[in-house]
């Protein structure tokens, strides 16, 4: 599964990308950020506010009970503020 | 549907020119409606930078035009939106509607705007001379701006 990371979701991770192989029991968008959130401390920090977070799943957005596997892109990142 | 044209770009844009080939060649626009957002230097900004995610920033926003389309009975619409380091008083974004008459010109180039600042994924960043920055925080007038078009959204990121 490939995880992206935008604007300070991205600073705090550390990174911009990567792929991630989260067990089964990981279905959904909820259930993701709450395991990825124990890879790192840098990954903690980001997803420390769940409220603050936003999600997409293959470039559309995402509610947190959208399923989510393997060959899915995710990305997380802040509410928007373009325009 | 109209010609829709969607670019996400570090360049600026010509609002002249992308005006005329909105309107190249018809006959039959009444009236062709513009909004440009540009770069306020608030509290001291030294430069607004704007990060994207590549790929969905222009699904988002077509399928956002596709919706103008189907809503108002449009000619073509126009959204350029700037990415990158832009200065105090730079253009960001440009919307251009045509139609027939005036009213569906205003009111999707209104309708055009309020959804881009809530249903496509670009952020913000202040930078301030000294080093400071800051990332900006989405508004709630923005969420009201875009929810008062009441018909279901493409979709919303906040």
């Amino acid at each position: 599964m490939r995880v992206l990371y935008f604007a300070w979701v991205r600073q705090k991770v550390g990174i911009a990308e990567e792929e991630v192989a989260p067990p089964p029991e990981v279905a959904d968008v909820a259930g993701l950020m709450a395991w990825l959130s124990r890879q790192s401390p840098g990954h903690a920090a980001a997803f420390a506010n769940a409220g603050q977070i936003r999600a997409a799943v293959n470039q559309d957005f995402a509610a947190p009970d959208q399923p989510v596997g393997p060959a899915d892109e995710v990305a997380f990142f802040p509410p928007v503020t373009g325009g | 549907m109209g010609q829709v044209t969607v670019r996400v770009q570090e360049a600026p844009f010509d609002l002249a020119a992308e005006s005329a080939a909105l309107a190249a060649g018809r006959t039959d626009i009444g009236g062709l409606a513009s909004f440009v957002g540009l770069c306020r230097a608030d509290d001291g900004l030294a430069a607004l930078v704007l990060e994207h995610y590549p790929g969905m920033t222009e699904r988002a926003i077509a399928r956002i035009a596709a919706e103008a389309c189907a809503r108002w009975p449009l000619s073509g619409c126009t959204v350029i939106h700037r990415v990158g380091r832009l200065a105090p008083g730079a253009p960001i974004v440009l919307v251009l509607t045509a139609s027939t008459h005036r009213a569906a010109a205003l009111e999707s180039c209104a309708f055009l705007i309020d959804w881009l600042k809530t249903g496509a994924p670009f952020w913000k960043r202040e930078e301030f001379a000294g080093g400071r920055d800051r990332w900006v925080e989405a508004k709630s007038a923005d969420d009201a701006a875009a929810a008062r078009w009441s018909a279901p959204p493409p979709d919303g990121g906040t």
